[in-house]
């Protein structure tokens, strides 16, 4: 066996954005929302992702703006800690360690200097009750801040942050579990409890789902498990309470929302419909319908401008004032995926399986969702029970200028539904137009799909098995008359009344080889005529492939008892079997190498090889927990020149599989991973700095300037000023031109202020200490430049403008 | 906020005749002139010279008709009996024809009374034609024999009587003046030189034969005989070149359209075929109302005139481009158009400024009502009388996708008699169609589970239910047969196949009804 060295199994990718409640910032420009084990931040108008916030080392459970300070924001994660960065920069200011496991984090105004989180009740992660607590976050210089003294507010809350929200003023706080809603007063230190009964007679459910309070008057909404919302009035009574009722949705309200001047309240379920009522005049509603998957949380920004939903497949939508979807941030959806991994030969993307219906193109290399491209073309109904066209089969062919997919419903009156498309490249929208519906092509299930690879021939050719017993091969018909070219069915084929289960091309595209059960028949694509058959009993054939470059003589084929056997074509003999409970196998297109994910024990191992070697080039136990069914070789953009005999597999393409739980991994070297590194390094998006002739002046002048004195200082903490600000040139051109002294006194006056740079070195040095320290008391604006330079020229610059000023008026 | 996505209408193949270059050309022609004559027109010839002119030979009459006219311009009557084969010499000055009593007469077309008479048949003459010189004159007779004649001295100056049996077509050669066809009901074809006394070549075409065609550069020559065209190379000693069998009644009649592209026949089946000259494929059909004896083409196919045994002269001329681009036009004129482009067309100067306005996306009927989730009333919508029975298949569709939904039942039910006899009769239409079968049968069990309760109570909808078990027992019974005889086409199939790993038993069983569209 052959040691694993430095490859590494890692995470690519692909992480949820829809995990918790999204951010808009006060400015409306950035959106910072919870992904995996950091808080990544989008820009509103642009949809990209501008930068991550890394630090924490666990999955992240809240993002919440700093009440005092709106350039900051805390982030709370399962490790134990809340974080506060300045977000525009991507900086970590301060670490709190609360030390057990946070799961949601609120703030209000009016508790300076506190934080509530919600944490598990004993401080132990296993339970299953959950209390309110306040923390009060201690000042302090350091970074690393030890904060455990917390003050319990509410015992038995919810661990999902909807169900508890501040009121009015932060002067209550309103949480919500099970059939029971609690209000605590801070005030008064008192709180008080309303129940409801666990069922009223027309089958509603009355377990409360989401909690929001109205920022100006004293009202709680909260939404409940049937679809109703219930506004809360008069609740610091214990008796005399009084409650409205709202009922639209027809499923589980998943989240409520007020707007920051209480005039609207927005709700969403799993309707996908954002619904928006007037406060005070409930009859009144406006619809945002078909956003496309069911809403998780609704978010507002603090202007009122913008609002977001975040949707279940993994998707935030960006609202302008619920008229009109502005943007659209899109992650990788991971839902049940049927189809297997492909790739795009074209854009190099990977395709699966994305929303109800449709195909999504990922770009590995940007980790950025391309695009959806809908394949059933109806429109989504949601309902319980209703089944669904799914997509379960998609192949592109070698040049990526067809793709086939298959759809299918099953219904449990009617007979199976199964659509074949076919859909052509179109060079001018840059996307897939179809071309072909074949509905009812086979009158089974499809069991398998493959395109001839061949590049060089004229003809197309799709071959398609189904549980039917046929195989069928389509082709493109030549234009027969006005319309243009189409697929139609060039064959049908049999063995015996067997079902065939897979099918594969040789390299070269002149042999077609298709499992039947037991016994592989290998057919001549040209003339349809029966070669041979390689049969290896007992077992059924799960997967077939043929070899590819110098070992295409080669046939391989795992089968269900647990047998690897590889058949030479050119003698029609067993070259070699072994015995293997291999779940999938496939070969690297760009080289002779194959890979085999092999289950064993509840835990998944990786075998590459060559088949015509006996011993494996690397192989990597317990890659992951469960079994791998789907994987794929990428092929990399630039190719890697490993020349250790163990990686060198990773030199073409890339390995990339789904594990049982839906995560995409990747296999990566460890010179990769240090590539990366120093790119990402290099990669400071700097955006906040508007581009003026006099930053592009002075701004690099003093890049450069600062490259060459500091070289130990981190990029990302060292930002230039904005040179707008600075005094000298603001007063330079603020002042009336009727004002100011002669051009050619001003002239020598601005030259002289360029000249700061290479006496400023001194100053620039004993502030680099503290770089971070400097953010914090003084974003943007740095004044403080000019004001502890203690250079002469400077200084006169600065003393004359306002004498010349007050001389000439 | 992704927009609605409107039902899917499935464009399903079109059966039938597919739209060629051919079928547009040929399908271009007028509504036909209808003329009735006074028997059987058993000959059509056109003049050679404008305004080609032509020839009508039908019971004892030959009519010249103009190309335009409906009227004939010219009538010769002169005939004691039936008259046969008129025809124009190659400068359409004269016209010959033979005649029931087995005289010749030669008639100049200004003239009325014949300018010869050439006796020596002895029975009916059925042939004659110019010589390409234009002093000579072929006749075959019924009398087995076919003779030249002088025109001057209106002498008989050859006899050849190698044929056996009537002598029913011939052919002077346009380019040698001593070349001459003959065909026979004794089965032959012979190719006489009139420098020799014996015929150069004869050729066998099975069937006795009733018209000759050369094609203009006379190197392959098409017979008709019995239901078979064939065409033979006279450069390669008269080898047989193909065999056409496209009719299934004898064919009558030969033509070639002006360019030569294209071949015709007329049959007694009603029918006259085009073939290609290239592959001898049928590229279009024409349909008469009789049996057609007659065909002829005007130069460059401006019009095509057959004669039937119904005594009805057909013509049909050629659209003028200007009238082919009118009715295209006509629909793109619509009153409305107008109106609907005004300010469309705007282009924006360089200054204006632009105010994007959003695309609205325009529904059909059912389908905003499908927006509303309004089901029944989207039905309705898609079971209104023009839609049902123009395209079938947007009510199919409308019910697949309501019953993709899981509101089919919703929408079916609560209906009343009108409504529901609406819904039975476009069941009834469609129901055994198998394009839209699998779709409507399970609204068919919805309604029928639906409304099982009201049976009885009203007397159209119990019709309307009989109704739809007999067709499905007819249509049982039907695909009982056709399994029938899938099951004796696989076992003939098995049959003829060579022994060996056979991969093309492959029809599948219930695949019956793709059989009957082939059928």
């Amino acid at each position: 066996m052959v040691e694993h060295g430095d490859i590494r199994v890692v995470h690519r990718g692909g992480s949820k954005i829809d995990f918790r409640q999204p951010v808009i910032t006060n400015d409306s420009r950035f959106l910072l929302c919870a992904s995996g084990e950091c808080v990544k931040v989008f820009s509103t108008s642009t949809e990209e992702c501008i930068h991550d916030l890394q630090g924490h080392t666990d999955l992240v459970t809240g993002v919440l703006l700093r009440p005092s300070n709106h350039l900051q924001v805390y982030s709370c994660s399962i490790d134990g800690t809340v974080r506060l960065w300045d977000f525009t920069d991507g900086i970590l200011i301060k670490t709190y360690v609360i030390g057990c496991p946070v799961y949601s984090i609120y703030a209000s105004a009016n508790h300076e200097g506190v934080i509530f989180i919600v944490v598990p009740m004993l401080g132990d992660k296993r339970s299953e009750l959950f209390q309110l607590v306040a923390v009060h976050l201690p000042q302090s210089g350091d970074q690393l801040v030890e904060s455990r003294e917390l003050s319990a507010v509410l015992s038995n809350v919810s661990s999902n942050p909807a169900d508890i929200a501040f009121g009015r003023g932060g002067e209550y706080i309103a949480s919500a579990k099970g059939l029971q809603l609690k209000v605590f007063f801070f005030k008064k230190q008192k709180s008080y409890e309303f129940s409801l009964k666990e069922d009223n007679k027309k089958g509603g459910l009355n377990t409360f789902t989401c909690v929001a309070c109205h920022p100006k008057d004293d009202c709680i909404a909260t939404g409940h498990g049937d679809g109703k919302i219930r506004l809360w009035r008069n609740f610091n009574h214990k008796k005399e309470y009084t409650y409205s009722t709202l009922h639209w949705h027809h499923n589980a309200v998943s989240s409520l929302c007020f707007t920051p001047e209480g005039t609207n309240l927005l709700s969403g379920g799993v309707e996908s419909v954002l619904v928006q009522w007037r406060y005070n005049q409930e009859s009144q509603r406006d619809f945002l319908p078909r956003l496309g998957a069911a809403i998780t949380h609704i978010a507002v920004s603090p202007d009122g401008a913008l609002f977001c939903t975040s949707h279940s497949d993994n998707k935030i939508t960006i609202i302008q004032s619920c008229v009109k979807v502005s943007a659209v941030i899109q992650g990788l959806v991971k839902g049940d995926v049927q189809t297997d991994l492909i790739v795009d030969p074209r854009s190099k993307a990977l395709v699966l399986n994305g929303k109800p219906g449709h195909l999504q193109f990922y770009s590995l290399q940007r980790d950025k969702l391309l695009y959806n491209l809908d394949i059933v073309q109806q429109e989504y109904i949601h309902e319980l029970g209703l089944e669904q066209f799914e997509v379960v089969k998609a192949a592109f062919d070698a040049s990526g200028t067809w793709l086939a997919t298959v759809e299918e419903r099953k219904q449990k009156s009617a007979e199976l539904e199964v659509n074949l498309k076919l859909w052509a490249f179109d060079e001018q929208t840059q996307s897939f137009v179809l071309n072909t519906t074949i509905s009812a092509p086979h009158e089974a299930r499809i069991t398998a799909m493959c395109f001839r690879q061949a590049t060089d021939s004229q003809t197309t050719m799709l071959v398609s098995t189904s549980k039917d017993g046929h195989f069928k091969a389509w082709q493109l018909a030549t234009p027969a008359h006005t319309e243009g070219p189409s697929w139609s069915c060039d064959f049908v084929g049999t063995y015996h009344g067997l079902v065939p289960e897979c099918c594969c091309f040789s390299a070269d595209s002149s042999l077609l080889a298709v499992s039947f059960q037991e016994v592989v028949t290998v057919w001549s694509p040209t003339s349809w005529e029966l070669l041979t058959t390689l049969s290896q009993p007992p077992g059924a054939i799960r997967d077939l492939c043929f070899g590819r470059l110098s070992c295409s003589k080669y046939l391989l084929g795992t089968t269900a008892k647990n047998l690897l056997c590889c058949w030479n074509l050119l003698t029609c003999s067993l070259e070699w079997s072994t015995s293997m409970d291999i779940s999938l196998l496939l070969a690297d297109p760009l080289s002779e190498n194959m890979a085999a994910f092999c289950c064993q024990a509840g835990c998944t191992d990786l075998f590459v090889f060559k088949p015509s070697e006996p011993r494996p080039l690397f192989s990597h136990k317990a890659v992951c927990s469960g079994t791998v069914t789907r994987a794929v070789f990428a092929p990399r953009e630039k190719m890697l020149d490993s020349c250790e005999e163990n990686s060198q597999w990773l030199n073409r393409s890339q390995l990339h599989f789904l594990t049982q739980y839906m995560d995409l991994m990747t296999f990566t070297t460890k010179a990769e991973d240090d590539r990366l590194m120093a790119s990402s390094k290099q990669l400071v998006i700097d955006d906040s700095v508007a581009m003026t002739p006099f930053y592009l002046l002075l701004g690099k002048h003093r890049h450069q300037q600062q490259e060459n004195q500091d070289p130990m200082s981190s990029l990302s903490a060292e930002r230039t000023p904005l040179p707008q600000s600075s005094v000298a040139i603001k007063e330079l051109l603020q002042t009336p031109a009727h004002v100011l002294p002669s051009t050619s006194f001003l002239c020598s006056m601005f030259v002289q202020s360029l000249l700061i740079s290479v006496t400023d070195l001194r100053s620039n040095h004993s502030e680099r200490h503290y770089p971070q320290m400097e953010k914090t008391w003084n974003s943007g604006n740095q004044q403080h430049l000019f004001q502890e330079n203690p250079d002469d020229h400077q200084m006169i610059c600065r003393l004359h403008l306002p004498q010349l000023r007050s001389i000439c008026t | 906020m992704a927009s609605f996505k409107p039902t899917n209408i499935p464009v399903y193949p079109k059966l039938g005749e597919k739209v060629t270059q051919d079928t547009l050309y040929w399908k271009n022609y007028k509504a036909p002139v209808q003329i009735k004559e006074f028997g059987a027109i058993t000959n059509i010839d056109f003049s050679p010279v404008t305004p080609h002119n032509f020839a009508v030979t039908a019971f004892t009459r030959i009519h010249i008709y103009g190309p335009f006219s409906q009227e004939p311009v010219k009538t010769f009557t002169r005939f004691k009996d039936t008259a046969y084969c008129g025809r124009f010499r190659s400068d359409g000055q004269l016209l010959v024809a033979g005649c029931e009593d087995s005289v010749v007469r030669l008639f100049d077309v200004g003239g009325k009374v014949a300018l010869r008479m050439f006796r020596g048949h002895t029975k009916a003459v059925h042939v004659t034609d110019f010589t390409s010189d234009r002093y000579q004159i072929l006749t075959g007779s019924d009398d087995y024999t076919c003779r030249l004649w002088d025109i001057p001295n209106a002498t008989e100056l050859n006899v050849y009587q190698e044929h056996t049996d009537y002598i029913r077509c011939g052919i002077t050669s346009k380019l040698n003046r001593d070349l001459f066809i003959t065909g026979s009901y004794d089965h032959t074809l012979k190719v006489f030189d009139a420098r020799v006394d014996k015929s150069v070549m004869s050729m066998d075409h099975g069937q006795p034969i009733e018209s000759l065609l050369l094609y203009p550069s006379e190197g392959l020559l098409v017979s008709a005989g019995g239901r078979y065209v064939k065409v033979w190379d006279l450069l390669k000693g008269g080898q047989p070149l193909v065999s056409l069998r496209n009719h299934h009644k004898t064919v009558t009649c030969l033509a070639l359209s002006s360019n030569g592209q294209r071949l015709l026949s007329a049959s007694l089946d009603r029918h006259v075929k085009v073939y290609s000259t290239t592959n001898y494929k049928v590229v279009h059909n024409f349909d008469y109302a009789a049996s057609i004896l007659s065909l002829a083409l005007a130069p460059d196919d401006e019009s095509i005139v057959v004669g039937m045994t119904n005594s009805i002269l057909s013509i049909k001329h050629r659209k003028s481009p200007e009238e082919s681009r009118e009715i295209s036009g006509q629909q793109r004129r619509r009153p409305s158009y107008r109106v609907f482009v005004k300010g469309k067309n705007y282009v924006p100067k360089q200054d204006d400024y632009l105010v994007s306005k959003p695309v609205k996306q325009y529904l059909a009927k059912y389908d905003k009502q499908l927006k509303k989730f309004n089901v029944s009333k989207a039905l309705d919508c898609a079971l209104e009388k023009w839609i049902r029975l123009r395209n079938p298949e947007v009510p199919v569709a409308v019910i697949k996708e309501l019953d993709r939904r899981g509101t089919l039942k919703n929408a079916l039910a609560g209906r009343d008699e009108q409504q529901l006899s609406r819904l039975l009769s476009f069941l009834i239409g469609n129901l055994v169609d198998m394009r839209f079968a699998p779709v409507l049968v399970v609204a068919a069990e919805m309604i029928l589970d639906i409304y099982r309760s009201i049976l009885g109570q009203s007397p159209v909808i119990d019709r309307q239910l009989l109704r739809m078990q007999d067709l499905l027992e007819r249509e049982i019974d039907y695909q009982k047969e056709l399994v029938e005889v899938l099951g004796m086409l696989d076992t003939m199939f098995a049959s003829s196949l060579p022994k060996m790993e056979v991969p093309c038993s492959s029809v599948s069983r219930s695949n019956g009804l793709s059989i009957l569209i082939q059928v």
